[in-house]
Order: structure tokens, then C-alpha cells, then sequence
């Protein structure tokens, strides 16, 4: 039988799911496709969501089209979207495409929760 | 053809994605052995990988019949890698800036950008199905 890997682990806290990311680069479009598949549905049945990066150290642009695929269902469900836990260089590439001023980002799971009471 | 100081390859692949990132990876170990530093790495993995999906999605209408050629010389002090599409080309200036306006919510179009950025010097061909990108080595020697 096939290993499928999880792509997320994800838990509950106060008023928002907290979804980390597993893999160390994201780069496929299989692997963004699964991603995809893996956060929708918690976007659906919970309105805020927090995004951690911690594991990730690379990605593609593709990976930023998800997110604002994420954002703007997040936004129709009336919610809110914070990332966090990204390293400088990951973070660099918001930067470089002005991302930044789009996504709310914070250093750690905990500051990123308390933007959320 | 590979010394110690310096290695060229030019190699004509079947377009597949994956078979791409195998020569990207190539391409970053031998850098990795002219002690590029983190962030060099960095900077030329993202570029590639941006290049090459570029090719296949866009310029090669991921037309599997079409090839993607990747050419790369390595020296301790520049990478410079060219990666050609069989398709019919585009005009990289007139790409709209995806930072600007609306575009900023746009899902794609951001690649040529984050290549551009990432490396020292960026070159289309005419026709705009190649793409020759260089990094200096920001190591002092």
C-alpha cells in the first residue's frame, strides 16, 4: 500500500486552525495541488486560519498563487489569514514581490494567534 | 566537460518537470563544491526552478513533444545557465509588473520577476524562448 505523507499537521486553538507545513520545499504542482486539497476544507468550517512556515526552506512562485487562492476564500468566509514562522530568505521572496504588504505576517504561531482575539 | 575550476554541460531534456529539477540539483552540487555561499544557492535554485517551469508551462505549452535545453558553465566566480524553450517566444518587457495595482492578487506572473531579482544578470534572446541568467560568486577569494 501506497505511504501518503501528510502534507499538514494542523490544530485547533481559540477561534482559529493552525496549519503547518510539512514539507521542506514546495515546489510540484502535485505537491501544491495536495496542499491545496489538504487547507481548503479547513477554510470551509473554520474561518480564521494561521499558516506556519517553520519547516519550509524553499518554495516557488507557484506556492504564492496558493496562498492567495487561500486569502481570498478565507476573505468570502468573512475570515482571516495570518502567516507566520517564515525564514528570512523565504520571507525575501514576499518582499521582492510586495506580498508583504498583502499578507499579515508574524514571527511565531503565538503573536500571530493574539492578532486573532 | 568538468576540472576542478570549472564545469559546462549543455543538455537537451524531454521537457518533463521532473527530469528538469533532477539536472537543477545537478547543477546546485557542483556549484555547492565551488563553496558558493547559502544564499547563492539559494538564489540560483529559485531562478532555475522558475525558468524552467516558465519553459515548459508558457513557452513549451507543456507540449510534451517539445524539449527544454539547459546549458550551464560553473567557475568559482560566476554561474551562468541558459535555459531554452521550443515555443514561439514572448516579449519579457511587456509582462505587466505584478506588484502594481491589481495584478498584486493575480495567482501567477511573478517567475520573470523573482528571476530578475534573484540573479546578477538576466538576458532574453530576441525571439524570448531563452533565457541566459548569471551569478557572481558572492564569496571574496
Amino acid at each position: 500500500m501506497e505511504e501518503v505523507k501528510p502534507r499538514i499537521s494542523v490544530y485547533y486553538a481559540q477561534n482559529a486552525s493552525v496549519v503547518t507545513l510539512a514539507d521542506e520545499k514546495i515546489l510540484d504542482d502535485e505537491d501544491i495541488k495536495a496542499l491545496e486539497d489538504s487547507i481548503m476544507p479547513l477554510i470551509d468550517s473554520a474561518v480564521n486560519l494561521v499558516i506556519d512556515f517553520s519547516n519550509v526552506c524553499f518554495l516557488s512562485s507557484a506556492v504564492l498563487g496558493l496562498l492567495i487562492r487561500i486569502s481570498k476564500r478565507i476573505n468570502e468566509n468573512k475570515g482571516r489569514l495570518k502567516l507566520c514562522c517564515i525564514s528570512p530568505r523565504i520571507y525575501d521572496i514576499f518582499k521582492i514581490t510586495r506580498l508583504d504588504e498583502i499578507f499579515e505576517i508574524y514571527p511565531d504561531v503565538k503573536k500571530a494567534m493574539q492578532t486573532l482575539k | 566537460m568538468t576540472s576542478k575550476a570549472c564545469t559546462h554541460e549543455k543538455i537537451v531534456s524531454n521537457g518533463a518537470i521532473s527530469e528538469l529539477r533532477r539536472i537543477c540539483a545537478k547543477i546546485l552540487c557542483h556549484t555547492q563544491n565551488l563553496e558558493y555561499s547559502d544564499d547563492d544557492l539559494f538564489a540560483i535554485q529559485l531562478a532555475i526552478e522558475e525558468a524552467i517551469v516558465n519553459a515548459v508551462k508558457h513557452g513549451n505549452k507543456q507540449d510534451p513533444a517539445r524539449d527544454v535545453i539547459i546549458e550551464y558553465d560553473l567557475t568559482p566566480e560566476k554561474v551562468d545557465i541558459r535555459v531554452t524553450d521550443q515555443g514561439r517566444g514572448f516579449d519579457p518587457d511587456s509582462l505587466e509588473d505584478p506588484r502594481l495595482g491589481d495584478n498584486i492578487y493575480k495567482t501567477d506572473g511573478r517567475g520573470v520577476l523573482l528571476i530578475r531579482s534573484y540573479m546578477d544578470s538576466v538576458e532574453y534572446n530576441e525571439l524570448g524562448n531563452s533565457v541566459r541568467m548569471t551569478k557572481f560568486n558572492s564569496k571574496p577569494r
